[in-house]
C-alpha cells in the first residue's frame, strides 16, 4: 500500500493513454460500463467512432482530445492534429465528408494570445482542407500547474451510406498502408529530445478523408477495414484487426515504406518504425482482386503516393501478427505501454 | 547514410538467406536425426530473434542460446558486493543493464533507492570522471562484460588513475564456459558459433584446443543475419563431416590470432580465476581478476567489502520458480518458465535474463517468443 492507499494497479498510469494493450485494458475494465445496445455501431465495439442507422443513412461520431508537447513542432501543431484526428477517425468508418466539427478548448492561466491565435489559424485552414466546418465548441481556463498550457477536444459528425468497421477482414485480404511510417512519432520524438539529427524529419499530420474518399471510390464494397495507425503505430492498428476479424495477419516487412531519416532515428533509439505513431496515413483491409485498383487510385492522390501493399489475412493463428522479415518470420508483439507520451 | 544502407542490404539478402535455409535442410537431412548448436552470445539471439531466423531453420535444427549475457551471469554475491560498497558509502558506477540486476537479496536500483550513490556509465573513463569529481571519496568502477569489454577495463588500468579510484571486477571469460556446457552430461550441443566481436580480439586460433578437446566444431560469426545463417550452414557442414575443427565465417573483421596488443593489455591486468556463473555453475577460468600487480587498483583486495548485512541466499517468491540458470546452459527456453511474460517482464524483471536488453528471456520477450512459425504461408498470392 502506498500513501494514499491504494495498490499500484490501483492508479492509472501513463501507459493507459498510449493506445496498446493497457489502454485497451482500461477501457474495457472501467467504460465498457457505459455501453448500450444501439442500432449500430456503439461503445461496446470500441472502434475508432460510432454510426447509428439514421433513415436509409449511417450518422457516424467521432471525439478526440489532443494534448500533443510541443504544441507547434516541425510539419504541424495541435490545432492542425486535432481536426485531422477526428476527421481521419470518421474517415476511417468510411465517412469521408464530415457535416460539422466541434472544438472545445481548455487553457491554462497564463497561455500566449498569439499562440492561441496562431493555433486557431491551424484549426481554420484544415478543416478548410478537409471541408469539416466548425460549428460549436466551448473555452474553459484552468488556474496555473493546473494544466499543461492547452488541451483541445474535437468531435466530428458525418453521414454515409456505407460504414466500414475495423472488423472486416478475412483470409486473403490484403492490407494497403497509405504511404511511409513513422513520420509523426519521430519528429515530435526528435524535437522532444533534442536527438540533433540533420535529416528532415517532419510530422505527416493530415485530414485524409480525400484520400480515403478515393480508395472507397475505386474499391466499394471490397473496402471491407480501415484504422489510423496513430498511437500504438502500424502494429497497433494491425493486432487490433487481426483480433477483431479473427484472422492472422503476416506483415512483409521489407514492403514497409519508410523514410531514410526516420529509419535511421529509429535504429540510433532502438525503436520499430512500426510501434511509432502517424498522423496522415490509414491501413486498408481490401478483398484481394480490388487491391491494385485501389492501391492505384491512393497513389494517384498527393497524400498516397507512396502506399504500398504491406500484409495479407490468414485463417491460421488468429488475432496474431506475424512479421516476415524477408530472411525468417516472428510475432510482432502488441505494444503494451507508452513509446512516447503526448504524442496527439 | 544511403551508403550504409546499401552495405547493410547487402547482408539482408532474403534470395541469399532462402539458398542458405536450403543448404542447411540438405545438412540435417544427410545427417538423419536432430540436432542442437548453441550461441553464446547476446547480440547473435537479439539478430536471430529480430529477424525471425528460427523460422527458416529445418525443423531438426534447434538453434539455443547459452551463457552469452554478461549481465545475466554476475552472481548474486557479486552483485551484493557492490551493494555492500554503495552501502558502505562509496560511490559505485556501472553499465546501466547492471542497476536493476537482482543481489541474493537486493539490487543496485534499491541501495540507489535508500540513498546509496550509484552511477550509470557508458565508459570506465567516466566512471574515472566521477573519481576525479569526488576526491575525498571512494570510487569503485564494477567492471562487468567478457573479454572484450575487459580490455576496456585493462586498457584504463594500465594509466594514471586518481588515488580514490578502484574496480570490482565481474568481467568473464567467454571460452571457459562454453566448456563447462559441452562437458555438462545433460547437455546434447554438437557445435558452436562463437561471438565474431570477441573473436576480434581473441582470434579465432583460441578455439581450435577446444574444439579439438570436446570434438564439437566451432564457427566464428558475424552479427547480420546472413552472416548468422552462413556460420550455421558452415557448422552443420562440419557436424555432418565430423569434423571438431574451428571455422572463420567472419573474416572481413577477425584473424586466426586476433588483436595481439588487446590481448597484451587484457592479459597485463587480468588472470582468469574459478568462479560462479549465476545459475550455471563454477566454472574454471571462467572469472577475469585483476592480477596481484594490481592489488592497489582492486576493490575486493583494497576496500572492506562485507556483505553480511545486504545478503539472503534463501531465494524468496517467484525466485524460486525462475530457470535462469537452465535457460543460460540451453537445457530449458523461455517458453518452459511458469513466469516468463507473465509475473516476469522487462517492467518487472524476476530473473537476470528479463534484466538485460542481451538476455534471452528479454529478447524473447521482445520480438514475439519463438513460435514454430515454419508452416505459416509467406508472400501472398498476386504479389509482385
Amino acid at each position: 500500500m502506498e500513501k494514499d492507499g491504494l495498490k499500484p494497479g490501483q492508479k492509472i498510469g501513463l501507459k493507459h493513454g498510449s493506445g496498446g494493450r493497457a489502454m485497451r485494458q482500461l477501457i474495457e475494465e472501467v467504460f465498457l460500463e457505459l455501453a448500450s445496445p444501439v442500432d449500430g455501431i456503439g461503445l461496446g465495439a470500441l472502434d475508432d467512432g460510432a454510426a447509428l442507422r439514421v433513415g436509409d443513412q449511417w450518422l457516424v461520431i467521432t471525439t478526440d482530445s489532443h494534448v500533443v508537447h510541443p504544441i507547434f513542432f516541425p510539419g504541424g501543431d495541435i490545432g492542425r492534429i486535432s481536426v485531422s484526428g477526428t476527421v481521419n477517425d470518421l474517415a476511417m468508418m468510411g465517412a469521408t465528408e464530415p457535416m460539422a466539427l466541434t472544438c472545445a478548448v481548455i487553457l491554462e492561466e497564463g497561455f500566449s494570445r498569439p499562440d492561441l491565435e496562431r493555433i486557431r489559424d491551424s484549426l481554420k485552414a484544415t478543416a478548410l482542407e478537409a471541408g469539416a466546418p466548425f460549428v460549436t465548441g466551448d473555452t474553459k481556463v484552468m488556474g496555473r500547474g493546473e494544466v499543461d498550457g492547452i488541451v483541445l477536444n474535437t468531435t466530428g459528425v458525418a453521414l454515409t451510406r456505407r460504414v466500414v468497421s475495423d472488423a472486416g477482414l478475412r483470409a486473403g485480404d490484403l492490407l494497403i498502408v497509405t504511404g511511409q511510417v513513422g513520420d509523426h512519432g519521430m519528429a515530435i520524438m526528435a524535437r522532444r529530445h533534442d536527438l540533433g539529427l540533420s535529416g528532415d524529419l517532419r510530422s505527416d499530420v493530415a485530414p485524409i478523408n480525400g484520400l480515403i474518399r478515393a480508395a472507397l471510390a475505386a474499391g466499394g464494397d471490397d473496402v471491407v477495414a480501415m484504422k489510423d495507425p496513430t498511437r500504438g503505430g502500424v502494429s497497433g492498428s494491425l493486432h487490433e484487426m487481426a483480433a477483431k476479424g479473427k484472422v492472422g495477419i503476416v506483415l512483409e516487412e521489407q514492403r514497409v515504406p519508410v523514410r531514410d531519416e526516420v529509419r535511421a532515428a529509429c535504429d540510433m533509439l532502438g525503436i520499430d518504425p512500426l510501434l511509432v505513431a502517424n498522423e496522415g496515413k490509414a491501413v486498408i483491409g481490401v478483398r484481394a482482386a480490388s487491391a491494385e485498383k485501389v492501391l492505384a487510385a491512393l497513389r494517384a492522390h498527393p497524400l498516397g503516393r507512396d502506399a504500398a501493399i504491406f500484409a495479407h489475412a490468414i485463417a491460421e493463428r488468429p488475432g496474431s501478427v506475424i512479421l516476415d522479415t524477408g530472411l525468417g518470420r516472428r510475432l510482432l508483439t502488441e505494444p503494451e505501454g507508452e513509446l512516447l507520451p503526448r504524442i496527439c | 547514410m544511403a551508403k550504409d544502407l546499401t552495405q547493410e542490404l547487402k547482408f539482408r539478402d532474403p534470395a541469399k538467406a532462402r539458398a542458405l535455409s536450403e543448404a542447411m535442410q540438405r545438412n540435417l537431412d544427410a545427417i538423419g536425426r536432430e540436432v542442437s548448436v548453441m550461441h553464446v552470445c547476446g547480440s547473435h539471439e537479439q539478430a536471430i530473434a529480430r529477424f525471425g531466423l528460427r523460422a527458416v531453420l529445418p525443423p531438426q535444427l534447434k538453434l539455443i542460446m547459452g551463457p552469452g549475457c554478461p549481465v545475466c551471469v554476475t552472481d548474486g554475491p557479486e552483485v551484493d558486493e557492490a551493494v555492500a560498497l554503495a552501502v558502505g558509502g562509496a560511490h559505485v558506477c556501472t553499465y546501466g543493464d547492471m542497476l536493476r540486476l537482482p543481489g541474493t537479496a537486493r539490487s543496485l536500483a534499491d541501495a540507489q533507492a535508500d540513498g546509496g550513490k550509484v552511477h550509470v556509465v557508458y565508459s570506465v573513463a567516466q566512471a574515472v570522471e566521477v573519481a576525479t569529481a569526488h576526491p575525498a571519496e571512494q570510487v569503485v568502477f564494477m567492471a562487468s562484460g567478457f573479454e572484450t569489454t575487459a580490455v576496456a577495463t585493462a586498457a584504463v588500468a594500465l594509466g594514471p588513475l586518481p588515488p580514490n579510484f578502484s574496480i570490482l571486477s565481474v568481467h568473464k571469460y567467454v571460452p571457459a564456459a562454453m566448456e563447462v556446457v559441452s562437458r555438462s552430461k545433460e547437455s546434447n550441443i554438437e557445435g558452436f558459433i562463437a561471438a565474431g566481436h570477441a573473436a576480434i580480439i581473441t582470434g579465432y586460433a583460441l578455439f581450435e584446443p577446444f574444439a579439438a578437446r570436446t570434438g564439437a566444431p566451432v564457427v566464428v560469426a558475424g552479427f547480420e543475419p546472413l552472416d548468422i545463417l552462413a556460420a550455421i550452414v558452415k557448422l552443420t557442414d562440419l557436424i555432418r563431416e565430423r569434423r571438431p575443427e574451428v571455422f572463420n565465417a567472419y573474416p572481413r573483421c577477425v584473424s586466426r590470432d586476433g588483436n595481439l596488443p588487446a590481448q597484451k593489455v587484457l592479459w597485463k591486468v587480468f588472470e582468469p580465476r574459478p568462479g560462479k556463473w549465476r545459475g550455471i555453475a563454477e566454472v574454471p577460468d571462467g572469472n577475469l581478476d585483476l592480477r596481484p600487480e594490481f592489488a592497489h587498483l582492486d576493490a575486493r583486495r583494497r576496500l572492506s567489502v562485507d556483505t553480511a548485512g545486504v545478503r539472503d541466499e534463501a531465494a524468496a517468491g517467484l525466485e524460486r520458480e525462475c530457470i535462469c540458470g537452465p535457460i543460460m546452459m540451453g537445457l530449458a527456453s523461455p517458453h518452459d518458465c511458469p513466469l516468463f511474460g507473465k509475473a516476469c517482464v522487462p517492467e518487472a524483471p524476476v530473473g537476470a535474463c528479463m534484466v538485460s536488453s542481451e538476455g534471452t528471456c528479454r529478447i524473447w520477450h521482445t520480438y514475439g517468443g519463438a513460435p514454430d512459425l515454419r508452416r505459416v504461408e509467406g508472400r501472398a498470392a498476386g504479389q509482385g
